[in-house]
């Protein structure tokens, strides 16, 4: 009888927390892909991996992150100036998020939480998520994701503390999601068309001259005529318009398009979106729930305290917020930049 | 027998302690097993959850997969809790998949929705309960079982408590049946929505704000729903006071609402029993009438091809539900004493669609005919309640009889 219990405990015990198991052909570690030389929490590029940056990017609890692309020995990626770009198979887009000690002294270290990869395989695009160890020598493979904790002091020299999400693979595709197939989200010529430092001591140069030089991008026209997306929080690159377009587009628009997870609304917030309606103006929620806040509209012009469009972004209530994964802390220079914006509007 | 070194008792304590202990210590290592299984499971496999209450603090989700069954040990046996959730707008997801079978478990307390699955060809939920425990509030989620763009939906043996917009909610999808269920204490009990080919029958809704609502709105993707047939249901006491968030269509649901049909085009209502909804026992509205903008240039906000027969109206004598707008209107059209009809038509017709008289053109009409007590009324709210018409006799006439293509279960 003793035993029973105790081997029946210990069984249990082991299924209730070893059920985790993993898929046989993905790596089980980040270093098995050899994409950084040296220590690879260094996250120095290997040979043919090539770091780029978003003029905008999405806002991820504050996480910083450094992406790179690796497209397949001798191949380029074709310039188009309206979707994002159309990546040959064998193309591999790395995003690692780290938390800075200290945003305001980088010197002071960082952690790294998750590297995430989205590989490009014959059959469509696959992501990965591997997530690191408190050590910091490798991150492993995470299908069902994870929650941590994460401490730093900030831009503003205030101590911060809150919970960091790593996705499950299911919640990779809530956003990445274009007709249901998994498909990147930045890297667009209008995204990429910003400046970048490739190396510590260099001069930043503008990513798309690099990629052309580097030939990993074809078709480009002169530099001037490509698109270019405004720096959300830099007034000199846009228009209060165009910035707060831009950042609907990459923090809203994956979802919010009329091929998105979220087209069952009828919200559209892509950059092309021309249709005032389906942008939110005077626009009534469909399946809000209780994240309309009590307010009318999507958006009331020239009013974001009546707007259910900032009532979300306020919001860090699951059942309420906006986006529904990936952001446990309120944004708040991103929200002034909307509240002026649905001031302006008339 | 030799005495055991400690006694049996001890044994058996400690043991139940260690167990007790490991359940609490083992929550997010559940949360991480079955949503583990949900990702890498077989297509054509179950996913068997086991008995007890597990509470997770993210959705769990499913997509990509065909021929899945997650199947617990029956309602309230296995009890998905999702009180304290911190990740995820929903209980369960399950997106793009065919041919998916939720069954035997409850869902309790999520932020959001409760089960939402979207682009789903053929969905089953059989014997699943999605409920909000405590008194129904605003700060429930939305919908208790939400199937949106999906084909072939079947919702059987379920029930839905205190959601703060729909209970069952059946949205922008095609070929639909909801039956033998149950919804009670939400804002509205079953709601069909910009969908076609429904049939509702054999189901009881009660104690909502609204019991059944068949909505067609402006804005969506699939727009024109219609071919909805409402049936053998008991839709009773549905007189809660509206407790949806502001700004949802649902808010404006007054209490006391058994059936209403908004813009919506063909439906047939029969043999249900409407008692005790004491505002409107049936309501057959425009989207106009909600005042609210239209700038949809695809959507119609007409209602047309209605037939309401062999049903059973039943109310106590009073007034209406002082909430919501119908007791002005009911006060500007009805004579001090007068009873309060059971269906109420507020005349908004297409003009393109009327004939020289006046009247729709026959495939397109109102329809009311042989209901235990029916009395209607016509508000003429198009033209500012000018001609309000409390006779049958324009409404006397008979459809043919819809037909659904019925999706069968697995």
């Amino acid at each position: 009888m003793r035993i029973w219990l105790f081997w029946a405990s210990l069984l249990t015990f082991g299924w209730l927390t070893l059920g985790s198991w993993r898929t046989v052909a993905v790596p089980e570690k980040l270093s098995d892909y050899g994409f950084f030389t040296g220590s690879i929490a260094g996250q120095k590029p290997a040979a043919g991996v090539v770091p780029y940056a978003l003029n905008t990017p999405l806002f991820s609890d504050y996480a910083e992150k450094l992406r790179f692309v690796k497209l397949p020995e001798g191949e380029t990626v074709a310039y188009n100036d309206t979707s994002v770009l159309n990546f040959p198979v064998g193309t591999t887009l790395i995003k690692t998020f780290y938390y800075p000690n200290d945003f305001r002294d980088v010197t002071k270290g960082r952690r790294l939480m998750e590297t995430r990869l989205l590989i490009h395989q014959s059959e469509g695009w696959k992501a990965f998520d591997y997530v690191w160890n408190d050590e910091q020598t490798d991150a492993f493979l995470e299908v069902a994701g994870d929650t941590k904790t994460v401490r730093y002091v900030d831009a503003n020299g205030k101590s911060r503390q809150h919970e960091y999400t790593i996705p499950n693979l299911n919640q990779c595709k809530g956003c990445h999601n274009r007709n249901e197939a998994l498909v990147p989200i930045g890297p667009s010529i209008r995204q990429l068309n910003g400046e970048l430092a490739y190396n510590v001591a260099g001069k930043p140069e503008n990513q798309l001259m690099h990629w052309q030089q580097a030939k990993i991008l074809s078709g480009m026209p002169s530099l001037d005529k490509c698109p270019k997306t405004p720096i959300w929080n830099k007034p000199e690159t846009g228009s209060l318009n165009d910035r707060a377009r831009a950042w609907l587009d990459i923090n809203c628009a994956h979802c919010h398009n009329p091929n998105g997870p979220a087209m069952t609304s009828g919200l559209n917030l892509s950059i092309s979106a021309t249709d005032l309606t389906a942008l939110g103006i005077r626009k009534t929620p469909v399946a809000a729930g209780r994240g309309s806040g009590g307010r009318p509209f999507d958006i009331v012009p020239g009013k974001p305290e009546e707007s259910i469009l900032t009532y979300r972004l306020e919001s860090t209530d699951p059942g309420e917020m906006m986006p529904e994964v990936g952001r446990k802390t309120v944004h708040a220079e991103s929200l002034e930049l909307i509240r002026e914006w649905i001031k302006a509007i008339k | 027998m030799i005495p055991p070194l400690i006694p049996m008792k001890t044994l058996f304590l400690f043991s139940l302690i260690f167990l007790l202990a490991q359940m609490v210590w083992a929550q997010p290592a559940v949360q991480k097993r079955y949503q583990t299984q949900l990702i890498m499971a077989e297509n054509g496999s179950t996913v068997d959850l086991d008995q007890g209450t597990f509470t997770f603090t993210g959705s769990l989700s499913l997509q990509d997969k065909k021929r899945i069954v997650i199947r617990g040990k029956g309602i309230d046996k296995t009890i998905l809790s999702f009180k304290g959730q911190t990740d995820g707008a929903e209980g369960l997801r399950v997106s793009n998949a065919e041919e998916i079978v939720i069954e035997n478990l409850t869902v309790q307390d999520s932020k959001g929705d409760g089960i939402k699955t979207m682009n789903v060809k053929g969905i089953t939920f059989r014997n699943v309960k999605v409920e909000w425990t405590g008194q129904p509030k605003a700060e429930n989620g939305g919908y208790g079982l939400y199937p949106v763009q999906c084909d072939n939906v079947v919702i059987d043996g379920c029930t839905a408590i205190g959601a703060s917009d729909a209970g069952i909610y059946v949205g922008q999808s095609r070929g639909i049946v909801v039956k033998n269920s149950k919804a009670y204490h939400n804002v509205a009990g079953i709601e069909i929505e910009n969908s076609r080919n429904a049939d509702v029958f054999d189901n009881e809704a009660y104690e909502n704000t609204g019991g059944i609502l068949v909505f067609d709105l402006p804005d969506l993707v699939q727009k024109q729903g219609g071919n909805v047939r409402v049936f053998n249901n008991y839709v009773h006491d549905n007189n809660f006071p509206n407790f949806a968030p502001a700004g949802n269509i649902v808010a404006s649901v007054s209490d006391g609402t058994g059936l209403m049909i908004l813009a919506a085009n063909g439906v047939e209502v029969f043999n249900n029993r409407f008692i005790r909804n004491q505002t409107l026992g049936t309501g057959i509205i425009s989207y106009l009438l909600t005042e609210r903008p239209i700038t949809d240039k695809a959507y119609y906000p007409f209602t047309s091809a209605i037939s309401i027969h062999d049903n059973v109206y039943e109310r106590n004598a009073g007034p209406v539900s002082q909430r919501g707008r119908y007791n002005k209107i009911f006060d500007m059209v009805l004579k001090p004493g007068q009873d309060v009809p059971h269906i109420i038509y507020d005349g908004i017709a297409d003009p393109a669609t009327l004939d020289k008289t006046g009247q729709p053109v026959p495939e397109k009409r109102i329809c009311i005919r042989n209901n235990k007590n029916q009395s209607v009324v016509n508000l003429d709210a198009g033209r500012g309640f000018k001609n309000v018409s409390f006779t049958m006799a324009s409404f006397d006439c008979q459809l043919e009889p819809l037909k659904t293509t019925v999706s069968t279960p697995r």
